[in-house]
This record gives C-alpha cells, sequence and structure tokens, in this order.
C-alpha cells in the first residue's frame, strides 16, 4: 500500500475486513457482523478517542450497513466526525453521513451548521467536500440555508469547486424548482466555463431543465452544435480522452441535449446535421465506447428532423449491431431500430432475420427488447404472429412485473389491430387464463362491452356470431381449473347476457355452469355477485319468452346460501332474483329486458314519475319536501351528514346529483385525433390512472366514459341490474369502428404490396423454412439476397457518394461555423484543449491520424496512461497490447473482437492466474513489496480461503 | 437523474461497495442488492450485460471476482454506461496499482472518495481521471 498517510488502519481493521472478505457464506458473514456490532457498541463510546481511531470505526460502520445490518447508534459519531479539522476525518465523516442518512433524518440538523462553515472555508478541498454533502442531504427545508454560500461559489477560481456548486445547484433544483427559479442562468453561464469539467457537469442541468421546457432554449442550438464539433475535433484536453475517443461522455449528454431540441423543428435540426453527420464518420466503431457514441446520434437522428443522409447513416450503423455477435451491439441494434423505424418503417425488412434471430435467443434481455420493437412495428397484417408469440412469452415467464407489461400490450395492440371478432376472442381469453389477476379491471370491462355493443359494424348477424363463439368458448373454459377472479366475472357477465340468446343452449345448460362457478369459486364474492345477477338474467329471459321455469335444485341451494349470506351485496342480489322469478312475464320484460346492455339510459333526474304520488300523499295530509337549503335551523347538522354522504359515496349510495354526461362529446374528439396521427397509438394505458378528470380532455379513447362506466356500476349492484352501459359508450363503438376501418385499409394495401415484392424475389440464401416463414408473416416477405446486394449496392453508392460530398460542405461550413461561434461565445471555449497541436491535425485526414496512433506502444500507453513501460510484463500491459492487437485488424475483426467485452476486457479466469497475485501488486516494485508483506503479516495471503480477492481486477 | 445505485458485488454475492442516488431504506437495499444480484449472477458471459428489473436497467460488468452493477434509468445509454464502469476501473488501477478486491475492501472510503468525483446527482460529472484523483491524491498527502 503505497503511500500511507493518514490511511493508516490498525491490525483489528484488517482482520475484520480479512475475515470478511474470507466468509464462506451469508451466515458466516452475518456472525461476524453481528460480533462486530457488539464490539463497536462498546468501543465507540468511550472518552477520548483518537481521531484516526475513530476514523476506522466509523468505516467499520459503513460496513455493517454496507453488509445490510442497523449501525444507526453511530450516526451521531460520524456526525460528529464531519467537525473535525482534519481535512481527511472529516471527508471521511462527510462521506458516512451522506452514506446513512437521507435528507429527511433529524440529525441533518446538525450538520447544516458545520456545512455552512466550510463551505467558506479557504481549502478548496473542504468546500469540496461540503458541496458533496450538499448534493445528498439538503431538502427543501435547508436550501435556505446553504443556498447563498453555494451561489457564490460559482466564481469560484478553482474549477473543482465550481463544478461541485453547479451541481449543488442542480441538486436544489430537483428538490425544489421555485426556489432556484431566478438562479437558473447560472447553468448557462457556466456552459461557457472555461474549464471543460465545469462544462461536462452543466449539461446535466441542462439536460433536465430541456427537457421540462425545450422553447426557453433554442437559443443555445448553436453554442451546442459548437461545443460539440470542438469535443469531436479533440480540442478539449487530452485527459478527457477514453480510449482515443475524445471526450465520449460530453459527445453524448450533448448529443442527448441536440435530440431534445431538434425534435419536431426543422431550423434547429438543420443546424446540427454537419456535426452529427461528422461524428458518424470519424467514429472509432470498433470500440464499446466509439458504438456508443454512434448509438446515441442514431438516438438523435431519429429524434430531430428527419436528413436522408444521416438517416441511411444510422442504418448503416443498426445493421453493423444487428450483424455483430455481441450481445450487446445487438441489444443496442434492436432499440435503435425500434426508434427509425418511426421516421422509415422500410428499413425493419431487411434486417427480418436479424430479429428474429433475437427473438428466439436464449437471452431474456433481448428477447424482451426485441418485443419491444415487435410492439412498436405491429400492424393489422402481422398481428395475429406478434400477439401469439408474445402470449406464449408472457406464459413461460415468472417476473409478475413484466408479465403485467406484455399482457396489457398484447390487449392494447389486439384492441387496435384485431382481423376478426373470433380472434379477438381466443386472444383476450388466452391472456385472462394466464394472467387475468394481473389485468386491469378495465381491460375486462372493455371486453364486455366490446362483446355487447360488437365491432360497431352495422350487421347484427356478425355481432351475434360474435356473442355465440363467446358463448361457446367461455363454457369450454369453464371446465379449467383455477380461472382468475376477473376473467370470471366476463364469462359470468357474458353467460347471464348471451348464454341462452341463440338457443345453442338451454337455460340449464348455463345456470348449470353458473352454479358450478358459485361454488368453486365460493370465496370469491365478486364471482359469486356476477354469477348470481347471470342467473337473475337468465331466469328473466326464460319468463319474458313465457317459457316455464324449473329452478335447478344446486341453484335453489346456492340461493338459500346466499339469502343468508355475510355479504349484504349477495344477500340483496338474492332476494332480488327471488322477487323476479315471482313476477309475471310483462312486469319482468320491463325490467330485464333482453340483450338490452346497450340501450341508452336517461335518467329522470326530477324524478317527475313521482309526482302523482306524492300529489296524493299532500292531499292527505303530508309534509312538503323543503330543500336542504332551505331548511333553517337544522343547517350544521344537515351540513355535518352532508359530509358523511361525501365520505361514504365511494362506497355506498349517492345523494348528490350525478355530474351531466359530458364526455361523450370529449372522448370521441382524441380518440380520431390518436387514430389518425399517431403512428403507434396507444389508445388507453393498462394501468389504473388517478388522473382522469383532470386530464379527460387529454386522455385518448375511452377514459371518460369507462370513468363514468365505473360509477355506474357502484349503482348497478345496488339496483341489481348490470345491464347499464353509459351513453357514451355508443358514440365510442363508432370511433371504434373508424380506428378499425382505418387501420384495416392500409393493411389491405400492405398486404397486397408485400406480395407482390414477395412473388418477385426468389430465395437464394439458405435460411430455416420455419423462420423464412416467421419472417413472411412479421414483416409480410423475406429478405432475399436478390433484394440485400441491391440495398447494400444502394448504400455503397450512397455512401461514396457521402464522401465526395462531404468535402466541399464541411469546409464551407467549418467557414460558416467559425464565422458564428465568436459571436455567440467568448473565446474563451474555443481555447478548451491544445490548439496547436490538434489544428495542424484538423488539415490531415482524421482516419490516417487515428491509423497512425494504432501503434502498438502509443496504444498500450495511451491505454495505460501511466508509464506503462516502466512496469515489467504485468497484465494491464497485456491487456493493452491485445486491445491493440485487435485494433490493427480489420474492420469484421474488430467488430467481433472489441465489440464482445468477455473477449476483450474482462480477464478469463484461467489466463494467467499465477501472475495475477500479489507478488505484482503496486505501481512500482517496492510498493508491490511493501504490500505484499504487509497483507502476509496480516496473515491474508493469496493461498488462503478466498484466493479471488488479490485477482487483479483489469487482469 | 440517470444513474441510481452503483454496486460492486464479488462472485459470491457479497456487497463490496454500495452508492445510492436516491434514497432506499436498509431493509429495500438488501432485498434489491439480493434481488438483482441473483439476477446477473446467473446470466452467461455470451449475453447481455444489460438486465431489465422493474421499471430501470442494470448494466453490469465482471472483472475477475468482482461485479460491477450499475442501476439506470430506462432512457440511458448502456454501453456508455458499461464503459463507465471501465473508466471507473482504470481510475482506481491506476491510483491503487494493479487493483484487486482487497484494495477496495481496505480502501473503502477510497474508493467512495473517486466515485463522488465521477458521479453527482446521479450524473456522470467527471471523466478525466487526473481530476478523477487529485483530490484523492491530496488527501493523502495533507493527513
Amino acid at each position: 500500500m503505497g503511500s500511507q498517510g493518514g490511511f493508516y488502519q490498525s491490525k483489528e481493521f484488517l482482520d475484520l475486513v480479512k475475515s470478511i472478505g474470507e466468509a464462506r457464506s451469508k451466515a458466516e458473514e452475518d456472525r461476524i457482523v453481528l460480533n462486530e456490532i457488539e464490539t463497536l457498541k462498546r468501543r465507540i463510546s468511550e472518552p477520548d478517542i483518537p481521531k484516526r481511531k475513530m476514523k476506522e470505526y466509523i468505516i467499520r460502520l459503513v460496513y455493517i450497513e454496507m453488509l445490510g445490518h442497523d449501525a444507526s447508534f453511530g450516526y451521531i459519531h460520524a456526525v460528529k466526525m464531519t467537525h473535525d479539522d482534519s481535512l481527511l476525518v472529516k471527508r471521511t465523516g462527510y462521506l458516512a453521513v451522506t452514506l446513512f442518512l437521507n435528507e429527511d433524518h433529524d440529525l441533518i440538523i446538525l450538520i447544516v451548521n458545520t456545512i455552512q462553515k466550510d463551505l467558506k472555508s479557504d481549502n478548496y478541498l473542504v468546500v469540496c467536500a461540503a458541496l458533496n454533502a450538499v448534493c445528498k442531504l439538503i431538502n427543501e427545508e435547508t436550501i435556505p440555508a446553504v443556498l447563498p454560500q453555494a451561489m457564490e461559489l460559482l466564481a469560484h477560481p478553482k474549477e473543482a469547486v465550481r463544478k461541485k456548486a453547479i451541481m449543488a445547484l442542480h441538486r436544489f433544483y430537483q428538490k425544489s424548482p421555485s426556489s432556484v427559479s431566478h438562479l437558473v442562468s447560472n447553468f448557462r453561464k457556466r456552459l461557457c466555463d472555461n474549464d471543460p469539467g465545469v462544462m461536462g457537469a452543466t449539461l446535466c442541468p441542462l439536460f433536465e431543465l430541456i427537457a421540462r421546457d425545450v422553447n426557453s432554449y433554442k437559443d443555445l442550438v448553436i453554442s451546442f452544435v459548437s461545443i460539440l464539433k470542438q469535443v469531436a475535433e479533440r480540442r478539449l484536453s487530452k485527459a478527457y480522452d477514453y480510449h482515443q475517443m475524445p471526450a465520449p461522455f460530453i459527445q453524448i449528454k450533448l448529443l442527448k441535449i441536440l435530440a431534445l431540441l431538434g425534435s419536431g423543428d426543422k431550423q434547429a435540426s438543420e443546424n446540427m446535421y454537419t456535426v452529427v453527420g461528422d461524428i458518424f464518420r470519424k467514429c472509432d466503431s470498433s470500440s464499446n465506447i466509439g458504438n456508443a457514441v454512434l448509438y446515441e446520434c442514431i438516438c438523435c437522428v431519429s429524434s430531430i428532423y428527419p436528413n436522408p443522409k444521416l438517416l441511411e447513416s444510422a442504418a448503416d450503423v443498426i445493421s453493423r449491431f444487428l450483424k455483430s455477435d455481441s450481445h450487446n451491439l445487438k441489444y443496442m441494434g434492436i432499440d435503435a431500430l425500434g426508434r427509425l423505424i418511426k421516421i422509415s418503417p422500410e428499413i425493419a425488412e431487411q434486417h427480418q432475420l436479424a430479429v428474429i434471430d433475437c427473438l428466439e435467443d436464449p437471452d431474456d434481455t433481448l428477447k424482451r427488447k426485441t418485443f419491444e420493437l415487435l410492439y412498436k412495428m405491429t400492424k393489422s397484417t402481422n398481428v395475429e404472429v406478434i400477439v401469439d408469440r408474445m402470449i406464449d412469452y408472457m406464459i413461460s415467464i415468472n417476473d409478475n412485473h413484466y408479465k403485467t407489461e406484455i399482457a396489457s400490450r398484447c390487449v392494447e395492440l389486439a384492441e387496435q389491430f384485431a382481423p376478426s371478432n373470433q380472434w379477438f376472442i381466443q386472444t383476450m381469453n388466452r391472456v385472462f387464463e394466464h394472467a387475468g389477476d394481473l389485468v386491469n379491471i378495465k381491460v375486462a370491462h372493455n371486453l364486455m362491452r366490446l362483446i355487447a355493443e360488437g365491432f360497431g359494424e352495422d350487421d347484427d348477424n356478425a355481432d351475434t356470431k360474435l356473442r355465440s363463439s363467446a358463448v361457446e368458448s367461455y363454457l369450454r373454459i369453464l371446465g379449467e381449473p383455477k380461472l382468475p377472479s376477473v376473467f370470471l366475472q366476463v364469462i359470468c357477465w357474458v353467460l347471464g347476457e348471451y348464454g341462452t340468446a341463440d338457443g345453442m343452449f338451454s337455460a340449464s345448460d348455463i345456470t348449470g355452469k353458473l352454479c358450478d362457478v358459485a361454488e368453486a369459486y365460493s370465496n370469491d364474492e365478486t364471482v359469486k355477485a356476477y354469477a348470481t345477477t347471470a342467473l337473475m338474467k337468465i331466469y328473466a329471459f326464460e319468463i319474458a319468452a313465457r317459457r316455464k321455469v324449473d329452478m335447478l335444485p344446486e341453484c335453489q341451494s346456492l340461493m338459500e346460501e346466499l339469502l343468508a349470506s355475510h355479504s349484504t351485496d349477495l344477500q340483496q342480489r338474492a332476494y332480488e332474483l327471488q322477487a323476479v322469478i315471482g313476477l309475471d312475464a310483462h312486469a319482468v320484460a320491463c325490467i330485464m329486458p333482453s340483450d338490452a346492455s346497450c340501450e341508452d339510459i336517461e335518467v329522470d333526474r326530477d324524478l317527475s314519475f313521482l309526482n302523482d304520488y306524492i300529489q296524493e300523499a299532500i292531499e292527505k295530509g303530508a309534509q312538503p319536501y323543503i330543500p336542504e337549503s332551505e331548511r333553517s335551523g337544522m343547517l350544521n347538522i344537515s351540513n355535518f351528514r352532508n359530509q358523511d354522504h361525501h365520505e361514504a359515496s365511494s362506497h355506498g349510495l349517492r345523494f348528490e346529483a350525478y355530474e351531466l354526461p359530458k364526455p361523450a362529446v370529449q372522448s370521441r374528439i382524441p380518440q380520431t385525433l390518436i387514430a389518425s396521427t399517431e403512428i403507434v397509438p396507444v389508445p388507453e394505458p393498462m394501468y389504473p390512472r388517478e388522473s382522469y378528470q383532470t386530464t379527460m380532455p387529454s386522455i385518448p379513447s375511452d377514459a371518460g366514459s369507462a370513468e363514468l362506466k365505473l360509477r355506474l356500476e357502484g349503482v348497478q349492484k345496488k339496483w341489481g341490474r348490470s345491464t347499464y352501459t353509459p351513453a357514451t359508450s355508443t358514440s365510442n363503438s363508432t370511433s371504434q369502428k373508424t380506428v378499425n376501418g382505418t387501420s384495416q385499409g392500409d393493411g389491405a394495401s400492405t398486404v397486397s404490396s408485400m406480395r407482390e415484392t414477395y412473388d418477385s424475389r426468389k430465395p437464394q440464401v439458405e435460411v430455416s423454412h420455419e423462420k423464412q416463414k416467421l419472417a413472411a408473416s412479421l414483416f409480410g416477405g423475406s429478405s432475399k439476397t436478390e433484394k440485400s446486394p441491391a440495398t447494400g449496392h444502394k448504400a455503397a453508392k450512397a455512401s461514396s457518394h457521402v464522401v465526395e460530398k462531404s468535402h466541399v460542405p464541411k469546409s464551407s461550413l467549418e467557414v460558416a461555423s467559425e464565422k458564428a461561434t465568436p459571436a455567440q461565445q467568448p473565446p474563451d471555449l474555443l481555447d478548451l484543449g491544445e490548439p496547436t497541436a490538434t489544428s495542424t491535425a484538423l488539415q490531415l485526414d482524421p482516419f490516417k491520424q487515428l491509423e497512425g496512433l494504432l501503434d502498438a506502444t502509443e496504444v498500450a500507453s495511451a491505454v495505460n496512461g501511466a508509464p506503462a513501460a516502466s512496469r515489467s510484463p504485468d497484465i494491464m500491459a497485456l491487456y493493452a497490447d491485445t486491445a491493440a492487437g485487435i485494433h490493427n485488424k480489420n474492420d469484421a475483426d474488430l467488430l467481433s473482437g472489441l465489440s464482445n467485452p468477455s473477449v476483450t476486457n474482462m480477464p478469463g479466469t484461467t489466463a494467467m492466474p499465477q501472475v495475477t497475485q500479489s507478488s505484482s501488486k503496486g505501481p512500482n516494485p517496492k510498493d508491490s513489496l511493501e504490500k505484499d508483506a504487509l497483507v502476509r503479516q496480516m496473515g491474508v495471503n493469496p493461498s488462503s480461503q478466498n484466493p479471488n480477492l488479490f485477482k487483479d481486477l483489469l487482469g | 437523474m440517470g444513474i441510481r445505485f452503483i454496486l460492486m458485488v464479488n462472485k459470491q454475492g457479497q456487497t463490496r461497495l454500495a452508492q445510492y442516488y436516491e434514497w432506499l431504506t436498509l431493509e429495500e437495499r438488501r432485498a434489491l442488492e439480493g434481488e438483482i444480484v441473483r439476477k446477473c449472477l446467473a446470466r452467461n458471459e455470451q449475453q447481455c450485460s444489460f438486465v431489465e428489473h422493474r421499471n430501470y436497467k442494470i448494466v453490469y460488468r465482471r472483472y475477475a471476482s468482482l461485479f460491477f452493477l450499475v442501476g439506470v434509468d430506462n432512457d440511458e445509454n448502456e454501453l456508455a454506461i458499461l464503459e463507465f464502469i471501465h473508466l471507473l476501473v482504470e481510475a482506481m488501477d491506476r491510483h491503487f496499482g494493479n487493483v484487486c478486491e482487497l484494495d477496495i475492501m481496505f480502501h473503502l472510503e477510497k474508493a467512495h472518495f473517486m466515485l463522488e468525483e465521477m458521479v453527482m446527482n446521479g450524473c456522470i460529472v467527471e471523466t478525466s481521471k487526473a481530476n478523477i484523483l487529485t483530490p484523492v491524491q491530496l488527501l493523502e498527502k495533507t493527513s
């Protein structure tokens, strides 16, 4: 351990670390930690503990919490340590409190004072330590206590302090935007800081600000573009280079910002085309970091106003990603493809086989990403294949979080693109059967509505068929054990409404099944309630049709059970059923009209039908009704009661009037809008949303009506009618029709065009038949070799075109931007790096320059940064050698080599296990000897229980 | 926000360093670490270095026996995070000299100090190794 300094560690600490390091199991580790807690509890409150010792205790506390145990007994000592004069002790104290405490902890108030003092310190490292703590510990209430000092530090002479002060301001903005709203201009100012570190850090808060309010920052486009240009041209200090890339992390952040600023803004986007194009060309596609930048370029290109040339470059990179052997690159490629198909949907076709490979890959991450892509490219021609695959996958996984997500996506796609009613019902059945308890109840309501209304075509016959097939499939499914509650509710409702409608099944068939359901799921009151109401409907329809009603014995016993149920809801339903059965055909037909679930309900809000009755009562001497507002003397009581009602209204009877049914118009407009503008319409979020009422106009489709419907559900329970559908739903069904109609129209035309292309090509490459079939169904045609050379040719031609042309516009644009930049920015930004060296280099071909750099020794020293040559054949140098070796290979090899981290960057566990032992510890021989001696003296050695502890991470 | 947490965990699933950029209680941390470590350790080297977990992603990379796990938001550039991990390891390697798991254990606070320079408020704020290491070296000298 090279320079010990204040980092001195006692034998006790080393022993602790050693035993934790060698613990073989979690249980053993827990034992060690519990023991340590006991020791520390005793020791830490002893008087007069030396500073160093205390610092060590605090780090031991950090260990305790890191390993999952409570160390709150020692928090106060960490707080005390922040007061210390010694910088190292102080910083360790700050570190510990930021790890231990959240911003609302009571102890924070004791630290704020120290932070205030430290922010004023002459030692910039103390100021930095305090600013670190500010970023972690200050909450909305304590912001004013440190804000003035933190703002003064924005002009501190030390760049490290300015950088951290900017991040403190960023934190304040995150915690309470209003408290610093007058200070956000500082972010703009710091963007022009002459230290690249401060500038780079400032991009983080600016990104957030721009994401919230793009329009206020459009004026910065030129600045961002100019900074990005300078970074890409290596005008930043070499210290920011990473694997021969100039400041890649800053480039990525800038590209993210440009993507926001250029989105839907042609003028802003045009300023970006040149620089993004330059990066596409210059970027080292053989390294991970180069590909990371390229990926960000694609994200940017697909977000800003489209430019054909850039789209082509993006498509080229995507195809390289997808062809790579590295799963990481494939993943990025699939993601990028998902972004690009929004703009140019045709590029998906040339990658169809690669996409299918990813879909069938055993790697779950890749598979999910691919499903995401398929979700984005679903249309009516491929919906069946895609949804089928999605459901298969959904059934195969256990992760409920993802299962829910994919289930709601299936439902969404099925609702949007269903080619036939039959298919729709079958698909929904599968989703409900396997993920019924995970999907939102609204999906079930939608399904019931769809079955009730049909698909909107004015063809009653089709609707009847749909219902019959639903009934048939449900009767079959009821045979399965353990169905989800939501699904059973749908089944009961449909059987009640339409079970006997087409005459295929008799009333006793259906009622028998319904009784079975009520019996089999006797713990589920909601299902039982649905079943009871369904029974009532079946009997009512029988009575209305003047057929003789024989109640099945099991049905009678069910009723007896329910009449005595603890649930008043079930009891009421049972009594209602009893009452209905006792009525004559005419009365029943009025109460329970057959197939009336879609009828509009007109609510007589004045209850005028009671007028005669009231008149009669008043004539007989009854007191007339006095409206609540006119009742004097009882005001308080009535108010009180009113409140009471409000509270109860969610689950009881409502006494105040319903709102006017406005949403009928509102919900229709956004829906049609959505259908026409969005490429991937998301008609209905599947998660419960709290904000229906406030955001109603903006929520697409029938959120509004669903909300109404849900409320009526409550009423329906009370009044024993489950057939009410809100009036708005009719308008919904018509717009649904337009959605379906248009998409189907599109589908038909794509089918025919796809057919043509499909027929005109003959397969030449050996691809498994099944895959081709899948490809054809997904993409509407398989990619044939005949086509790929064609596109390749086109691409080649186009890219040569780009190269030819690029020289001219580049130089002219350079002039243009040089003209523009001095006006926009203070000169200091232009002096970021070593301008003399780079400006001459600029004249050279950047690729030539790169090649020159790729000399093996140079690369080695560049990668190491440190004096690698002085180190005898250690692993780091070996690593650099392999990296350099790979750099020199040709393009194709480069990709497969470097892009796979397991090959190059991860040390093979088998490679040189002996050399990695402690003999090579330390940056130089002397250090390594010291290090080795120390660990041996403690009894930690490579041959002991956990030799892994000694393995060089960089191998 | 970007980065939600950075974890170093060894092959046996033992935590060697944990830094969270959003507050989680001790129990939540424990549960999360158990869950994601199990997920990541179960994967092989051919598979992606990315795992989706609930509503965010984990980017991980293995060095010898030590796994570096970084939890990021869904819109983060995974490849860049992967290289960020490597940058962190390079920085530690430059400081410790052939850094190994034990170096991080013995000098937990130094590893944290380096991270504090690199990441603030869940954002990558510094990527120059010199700037990352200078404060740590000055700390060593002054004390």
